[in-house]
């Protein structure tokens, strides 16, 4: 941590900095308050909600970051306090940014994958998901991709969620003191990558889901690595349970800590566990399904109190949750093609390509000019592990999008941080800011 | 409106006063930037409440888009998504945005989830959103030169721009 001194150089556009205590005006203070909880800012002001104004003397302005274990990556928060009591906060986010939406417009449909994966590279599978669902929409073949690929592809995301919510688990036990469970969780978490290696061939970044299906089938014994993930997993589950979950120090760091209302997340905008953690039923699998989430049963799991203890509890059951989907999908998972048989969209498989000059044409045309999407515009959103993750695309009917645009949840759910950690201890930030369990990557793009 | 004897449907449907469309089953209406406040006032009192995202779209290489009859063509071209979580819809509202005069009211007031959004399409596209509490860049440097989502900016010619770096 370093103290803040001074200003830095500030442009016409204005610094990205907190504002000094001395140009905050309170009705400015009022408005924010009053914008989130839907009030106008008479009633607002009735609420008696606003922190009275410390001399500036007072007060400190202490940076978080961006190089605290604590933030998750390069996430920089402004803090500003009094004593140990956070009076403001601000994050500062940006240097992760690597103008991956630019360089999305380079890229063609086959190669925008490769791209969208390391965005949230905790959950790279859902990523490559809406990007591919995002271009079958515009290519008209979203009712023809086979219905292996479909199950495949909840197989591989719910898989996925798990191993998020695992490293959820694992780095909000760390934040919090539980040092033992960074280890455990990630354990856990490789077993999962260990399973995702066997079947795209890479831990991380798989651009293994594509427009048209899949990249390949699922190798031979598939089934009974994941029946072997999912025998090990509950009763480290249940490890967890007695670890942290039952634990009085663990309820008393948690219960209580960054509260947020239903009415708050919803103005927000925040999505995902942060929301059901508020009591809000609202998961898009249920409630807007997509793939063959109306074939299988789950749970949603909502929270009551909306504080940093509820999201942890919803996080630790939905991964029991996708243990039970994943359950189902095994049982139900059909044989046929993963790929849709269109030669335009998918290249043809290896061997043809010794034997037919057509297909060599297809093989060379789709892998240098890639292919032609229609002309148009989409969103499609799904239900990622920490909220929703849309994909804008513009097309102008060339083998690249004209626009890519990814709606990251971890860049929108943080704007709640500075409601929740209003009148904090600065403890508590850390627990708030691992509750909102933020991806950088994804955050900066 | 003018009458287009080729255009595929005769009459253009509308919602909130504003030409809707449905191409790939989704719902999209074209707002007029002096109607953008009140329509986006009207859809959250419609039912829908959440505001998922907010970004733009820079069409100086793609002019000729397809727009429904009697839209304004604009360079810049705003686009909300709202949520509707009782209903269990979306809708996808798109606003012009003209390059000599780029900006927008905020929807702070409506949806203090924008705050973010606005600034990085602030970033990224320079179109400025009056009444944002807080107009300053996210996510590049605050004293970067350009908005680089533009069209016309070009990629892999970036002139140095952390000259303080390079003294060292």
């Amino acid at each position: 941590m370093t103290v803040h001194v001074g200003h830095v150089s500030q442009t016409s556009e204005g610094s990205q900095e907190m504002k000094p205590r001395s140009e905050i005006v309170a009705s400015e203070l009022l408005r924010e308050i009053g914008a989130v909880l839907r009030l106008s800012e008479t009633e607002a002001a009735a609420l008696g909600d606003l922190p009275e104004t410390p001399e500036e003397d007072q007060t400190m302005v202490i940076n978080m970051g961006p190089q605290h274990p604590s933030t998750h990556g390069v996430l920089r928060l402004m803090l500003e306090l009094r004593g140990e009591e956070v009076l403001r906060c601000k994050p500062v986010i940006g240097y992760l940014h690597t103008g991956m939406e630019k360089q999305a417009e380079q890229l063609s449909y086959l190669q925008g994958g490769t791209n969208v994966t390391r965005m949230d590279y905790a959950s790279p599978l859902s990523n490559e998901l809406v990007f591919s669902m995002a271009v079958e929409e515009l290519l008209g073949i979203s009712n023809d991709i086979p219905e292996r690929a479909q199950w495949m592809r909840m197989l591989l995301v719910e898989l996925n969620r798990m191993a998020s919510h695992l490293l959820f688990l694992a780095t909000n036990g760390m934040d919090l003191g539980a040092v033992g469970m960074m280890i455990y969780g990630w354990r856990e978490r490789e077993e999962v990558l260990r399973f995702f290696q066997k079947v795209t061939g890479l831990r991380m970044n798989h651009n293994f889901v594509r427009p048209g299906g899949v990249a390949a089938d699922l190798p031979a014994g598939w089934r009974d690595d994941v029946l072997r993930l999912l025998e090990s997993i509950p009763g480290r589950l249940d490890e967890y349970d007695l670890l942290m979950t039952g634990q009085p120090i663990w309820r008393e760091r948690l219960q209580g800590v960054g509260v947020l209302t239903p009415t708050e997340a919803v103005a927000l905008g925040a999505t995902g566990p942060i929301l059901r953690s508020t009591g809000v039923e609202w998961d898009l699998r249920r409630n807007m399904p997509y793939l063959h989430y109306d074939q299988v049963e789950f749970d949603v799991l909502v929270g009551q109190y909306g504080d940093s203890f509820d999201r942890y509890a919803i996080r630790l059951n939905e991964v029991r949750e996708s243990m039970r989907i994943v359950r189902q999908i095994v049982e139900l998972m059909p044989s046929g093609p993963y790929r849709v048989q269109n030669k335009k969209v998918t290249p043809p498989p290896r061997a043809r390509i010794d034997e037919s000059m057509e297909a060599l044409i297809h093989h060379f045309k789709i892998f240098t000019e890639g292919f032609r999407v229609p002309e148009g515009e989409v969103y499609v959103g799904i239900e990622g592990p920490r909220g929703e993750i849309g994909c804008h695309i513009v097309s102008d009917g060339s083998a690249a999008p004209y626009r890519l645009h990814i709606r990251p949840p971890s860049f929108v759910n943080l704007q709640s941080l500075p409601h929740m950690l209003r009148g904090c201890l600065i403890a508590d930030a850390v627990a708030v800011t691992s509750s909102i369990d933020p991806i950088l990557g994804e955050v900066d793009r | 409106m003018t009458d287009d004897a080729e255009a595929p449907e005769e009459r253009v449907p509308t919602r909130y006063g504003c030409p809707l469309t449905q191409r790939f089953g989704q719902d999209v209406i074209y707002v007029d930037r002096q109607r953008y406040l009140d329509v986006l006032k009207a859809t959250a009192d419609d039912g829908y409440e959440m505001c998922l995202d907010v970004t733009a779209v820079d069409y100086l290489k793609h002019p000729d888009r397809w727009l429904p009859d009697g839209v304004e063509r604009h360079r810049f071209e705003v686009v909300v998504n709202l949520l509707d979580m009782k209903a269990g819809r979306r809708l996808r509202v798109n606003v012009a945005v003209p390059e000599d005069d780029p900006s927008l009211p905020t929807l702070f007031d409506l949806h203090p989830g924008t705050e973010a959004m606005e600034r990085e399409v602030f970033d990224m596209f320079g179109i400025s959103f009056d009444g944002h509490p807080d107009p300053s860049r996210i996510l590049m440097p605050e004293d970067w030169d350009g908005h680089p989502l533009r069209k016309d900016y070009a990629t892999g010619e970036i002139p140095v721009q952390f000259k303080a770096g390079n003294a060292r």
